[in-house]
């Protein structure tokens, strides 16, 4: 063989494949089309790529493409093979009945551009999810547009700026910030053309309600609030937090990322929160992390609802000739809000997620919601009580969805040493050197998708990997020693970086 | 741990040293081996005026992504173009070749309220870890 292909016959996952174009043979084709039975014509020149280089795309038959993808896939961890604790991700599991109604061709063959009349059960799906997300968080409208939760925090922004400069108040250049937060709220007040300004955390993990008064004045727009934050502790001041900001004219944005703790137990907008987006990937169970696409929809209180973005689903009066044989005879149609900041995605956001969404609300109910929530943190605080001897979380109060520990409490091993090494272990790493306010951060959510059996074992795997530490620090530091690929050189990936492949 | 007594810290953990008329400015060699392995140095165009506190510019590591804030107010005049080639030299040397920027500053004994190298010491002593 030409390539570094070797002769012996791997099992699956204990390489990675060759790459398509490693093993592309010219003229090997997957598809045969029929002879062209329209005259042919040239492009125009202006038209035709001037430099003279090939697209150089691999030749592979199907069977080729199917074998690399799903030894590649074997390669992996995911969520449908392993425990995945990755702190602030929610990797819940995702229910296969989710998988049976997108895939329905009612809803999976449906084109985007089809009329309103024949979109009716789509529309129908879309308006009564605006509802029920509107419902659980307590909002009086949602848009189910945004792609992704960082898209949705923009559109949240971008409808807080639109409120005030509706009023003609635009003196207010600033969003708070906590310490704790995401990345992404500082990145979405930046590119909402607002400035940054960080509030820092008190002891306990809470937002410093007296930095956050002090910061609160009347160039302030408002807020954005992780809640339960970052470090996985539900804001004791949260409506003080509130208030402080309402009462400087400022509104407050709900980072939506953390809503897995506190379903029908708190909602959001009973807090006083004006806006949130909603994780579909997270909290309801559609698939990221490989998976993926996200689904980030937005939900308003009466303050903010008019400036969402549109077009949503309305429902009008039901249409004359609607059959009266007892069937929904409700007319869906998509309107747009009073003083929308227009449309943030084309055609109707990620509606293969929508309907995952739907589906999961409706399997549950709302008792089921409230157990969801419930299950997540009893899990949570169990391993986080199984793994205080040797991994203690930062803050010594009882957690919502996730804890934090520290991962460099063993001297000369790192917090990465130890997650490379859970691998091996056959667990997908917690999330590391997040957040930033703990050093060396190590954050586990185990979700309420787990067992009881689950989480003994992996904190017997974390108790392993810390008698490994104290006795062995040079093994941790070659971990991972049983992955397809070793310790990655994540600077040499970040200083070199290769986008484009080029034959050796 | 180097704590180098000839320059003068922040709490937000860069050093400022005189030179001439100007302030030389980098982060602290605690700074740089909480961060890790320094990847990519984004600095000010020379020639800005920022006052003291102020962000700069950006330091990235694989762990995270830290602004680094004016230690004394004034203008930038120079900038270490050598960090855009070898962002390490951050890493290597925080006290020399990994310099960030010079500044001209506005009050030249403002480099004077600022922690010597036992306060700052003592002050990441308090820190968390």
């Amino acid at each position: 063989m030409s390539t570094n292909q070797s002769a012996a016959n791997h099992r699956f996952g204990d390489t990675i494949p060759p790459l398509l174009y490693e093993i592309s043979r010219s003229g090997r084709r997957a598809v045969r089309l029929p002879e062209s039975d329209v005259p042919s014509t040239r492009l125009p020149a202006e038209l035709l790529r001037d430099d003279h280089d090939e697209l150089r795309l691999p030749e592979v038959s199907e069977q080729d493409v199917v074998r690399h993808f799903t030894r590649l896939s074997h390669a992996n961890m995911a969520i449908d093979t392993t425990f995945y604790p990755l702190g602030s991700c929610t990797m819940k599991y995702n229910p296969k009945v989710n998988e049976a109604v997108a895939s329905h061709s009612g809803f999976a063959s449906h084109h985007p551009l089809a009329t309103t009349d024949d979109s009716q059960g789509s529309l129908a799906v879309m308006y009564r999810l605006q509802h029920m997300l509107a419902e659980i968080a307590g909002f009086s409208q949602v848009s189910l547009q945004p792609a992704a939760g960082a898209q949705g925090e923009l559109t949240g922004i971008l409808m807080i700026r639109a409120y005030h400069e509706s009023r003609g108040d635009t003196r207010r250049r600033k969003i708070l910030v906590p310490d704790s937060a995401h990345g992404t709220n500082p990145a979405t007040v930046t590119m909402a053309g607002y400035e940054a300004v960080e509030i820092p955390s008190d002891a306990e993990g809470n937002v410093d309600l007296g930095a956050l008064r002090e910061a609160c004045g009347d160039d302030v727009a408002g807020l954005m609030i992780t809640n339960p934050n970052t470090a996985g502790l539900f804001e004791r001041n949260i409506e003080a937090v509130v208030d402080a900001v309402h009462g400087c004219g400022g509104l407050v944005y709900g980072d939506g990322a953390n809503f897995n703790a506190i379903l029908g137990i708190v909602r959001p907008g009973d807090l006083g929160i004006d806006v949130m987006h909603f994780n579909l990937h997270k909290t309801f169970s559609t698939p990221h992390g490989g998976g993926g696409p996200g689904a980030g929809p937005v939900g308003a209180n009466e303050t903010l609802a008019d400036f969402l973005p549109g077009p949503i689903v309305g429902m009008s009066q039901p249409s004359p000739d609607a059959s009266d044989d007892g069937s929904d005879d409700s007319r869906y149609e998509f309107v747009s809000p009073a003083q929308s900041i227009g449309r943030l995605r084309s055609f109707h956001g990620n509606f293969g997620m929508l309907l995952r969404a739907y589906a999961y609300i409706l399997l549950h109910g709302a008792d089921g919601l409230r157990a969801i929530s419930e299950n997540a943190v009893i899990n949570a605080n169990y391993l986080r009580h199984l793994t205080r001897d040797v991994f203690p979380a930062k803050f010594d109060r009882t957690c919502m969805h996730e804890f934090v520990s520290v991962g460099s409490r063993y001297e000369g091993v790192s917090t990465m040493d130890i997650a490379k090494r859970l691998l091996d272990y056959g667990y997908h790493a917690p999330t590391v050197y997040f957040p930033l306010i703990v050093k060396d951060a190590l954050m586990v959510e185990p979700t309420e998708s787990e067992n009881r059996e689950t989480l003994e074992l992996f904190a017997e795997a974390l108790a392993l990997v810390a008698r490994e530490a104290g006795n062995d620090p040079d093994l941790l530091h070659e971990a991972p020693l049983t992955t397809p690929r070793r310790r990655l050189d994540e600077v040499a990936a970040v200083r070199n970086l290769v986008l484009r492949y080029e034959p050796v | 741990m180097t704590f180098d007594a000839n320059v003068r810290y922040q709490d937000s953990h860069e050093w400022a040293r005189k030179d001439g008329d100007l302030v030389v400015v980098g982060i602290s060699d605690y700074a740089q081996d909480s961060l890790g392995d320094v990847v990519y140095v984004e600095l000010p165009e020379t020639g800005t005026s920022k006052a003291k506190t102020e962000a700069f510019g950006v330091v990235e590591s694989v762990k995270a992504a830290s602004d680094v804030y004016m230690p004394v107010s004034g203008e930038i005049v120079e900038v270490n173009g050598e960090l855009e080639e070898n962002p390490a030299t951050v890493n290597e040397s925080p006290f020399e070749a990994g310099w960030l920027v010079k500044i001209k500053p506005s009050d030249p004994a403002e480099i004077d309220g600022l922690m010597d190298a036992a306060a700052y010491e003592e002050f990441t002593k308090g820190l968390d870890d």
